[in-house]
């Protein structure tokens, strides 16, 4: 079993953190003696070889490593053929974010899984991004758009969309005064603005 | 299920991704608990195998909790740092007493060493005159720029020195490089008309 698996994008990312998070349905296939509190809907001390879990991802891929499997598992099925039929009739109709906040993340982290469904996974990823990306690349680029729909998108999406948003208002402010005029830092505006409303709290 | 307490120290952060969320000593405890607690379970399974020959799965699967642990806790302070560090960069030297109150003891030692190595480093750049880096964060157009004041500020020293009082909503034409910093601290408001 190897831990050593790189992160991506480092080891700090909080991304990461929160993608490697998401669950994957395991079956344990080896005892494991004292885990059994693992299982809440069992007494026995013991993980008993059979169980089903639900294991978030950092914990049931090193478990499912090539050598000495202890779990086997299942590809969730928002990667499987019901879903892939869905993207590649309309990548753009779907609401992402509903079936994962980190859509993308988690299934670059589910292919490097050995299992049959897993290798189909990245070609997955990769048309639904390219379907995708002119929606989110217009929504930032129109300034019509309602700020709000950044929400409605996978994490991965909703990043670009933000960058995206925030160079236009760059351009566009430079265009119209020529830049050059300072402003207030961006953390400093926030705290203002969070004590405004605290004294608005508290004179209500 | 193992990681939920560092989990919950994750998504603080994520949830104030703007500001800073306040030190959770309590959760960095509870998470340091755990860890000693699977770390002393390992210990005792490797001292004393239940079974013949020995099953080291459970041994590996705490193992692997305990990692991950370690790798929330460290991701939580060196994403706090590197905010505290931009915070230097945008509040300036002295951090306001509301912000002061959410950082732990060792950050806050940590912001005055960053803050005193930067000046160092600040002081021995320019052929000794020393090179304030903090100003002309946008390239500057003219030497002097209008501001209007946005609280009563009190007194300020000019470089050639006069002393000038801010009053709440007057303006100013003063030079740049010795406003700049009130601007980003959102004293002045910079007037482009």
């Amino acid at each position: 079993m190897s831990l050593c698996h790189s992160y991506m994008p480092n080891y700090f990312s909080i991304d990461d953190i929160l993608s490697s998070q998401e669950r994957v349905s395991c079956k344990i296939e080896v005892k494991l003696p004292g885990l059994g509190y693992l299982d809440v809907s069992s007494e026995s001390p013991d993980l008993q070889s059979g169980t089903k879990l639900d294991l978030p991802h950092w914990l049931a891929y090193p478990m499912n490593s090539r050598t000495h499997p202890f779990v086997s598992i299942e590809v969730p099925k928002i990667y499987k053929e019901a879903y892939r039929e869905i993207l590649t009739a309309d990548a753009c109709a779907v609401a992402l974010n509903k079936w994962s906040c980190y859509f993308y993340e988690f299934g670059i982290h589910l292919a490097q899984y050995e299992h049959s469904d897993c290798n189909l996974i990245q070609d997955l990823l990769l048309q639904a991004f390219k379907s995708r990306f002119r929606l989110v690349m217009d929504w930032a680029h129109n300034t019509g758009t309602d700020p709000t729909v950044g929400l409605q998108l996978p994490i991965l999406e909703r990043k670009l969309f933000l960058t995206g948003r925030k160079s236009r208002c760059l351009l566009i402010s430079w265009l119209k005064e020529g830049g050059g005029s300072i402003e207030t830092s961006e953390m400093v505006a926030n705290h203002k603005k969070r004590k405004r409303a605290e004294l608005e709290d508290e004179n209500t | 299920m193992f990681g939920e307490k560092a989990l919950e120290l994750i998504k603080e952060l994520e949830r104030s991704a703007e500001g800073i969320p306040p030190f959770n000593d309590d959760g960095i405890r509870q998470v340091l608990e755990e860890m000693r607690i699977l770390c002393q379970a390992n210990f005792d399974d490797i001292e004393n195998p239940t079974t013949d020959p020995p099953n080291y799965s459970s041994v590996r699967v705490r193992h692997m909790a305990i990692s991950r642990n370690k790798r929330c806790i460290l991701a939580y302070l060196y994403n706090r740092l590197q905010k505290i560090r931009q915070m230097r960069w945008e509040f300036g030297s002295i951090l306001p007493p509301e912000i002061k109150s959410l950082l732990s003891e060792p950050e806050v030692q940590w912001f005055t060493s960053y803050s005193k190595a930067l000046a160092t480093y600040m002081r021995s750049i320019g052929d000794n005159y020393g090179l304030n880096l903090a100003t002309d964060v946008t390239p500057p157009k003219s030497l002097y720029i209008e501001v209007r004041c946005l609280v009563d500020y009190g007194k300020l020293d000019l470089e050639d020195g006069e002393v000038i009082f801010l009053k709440k909503n007057s303006q100013y034409l003063l030079p740049r490089a010795e406003c700049e910093g009130l601007v980003r601290q959102g004293v002045l408001q910079h007037v482009t008309s």
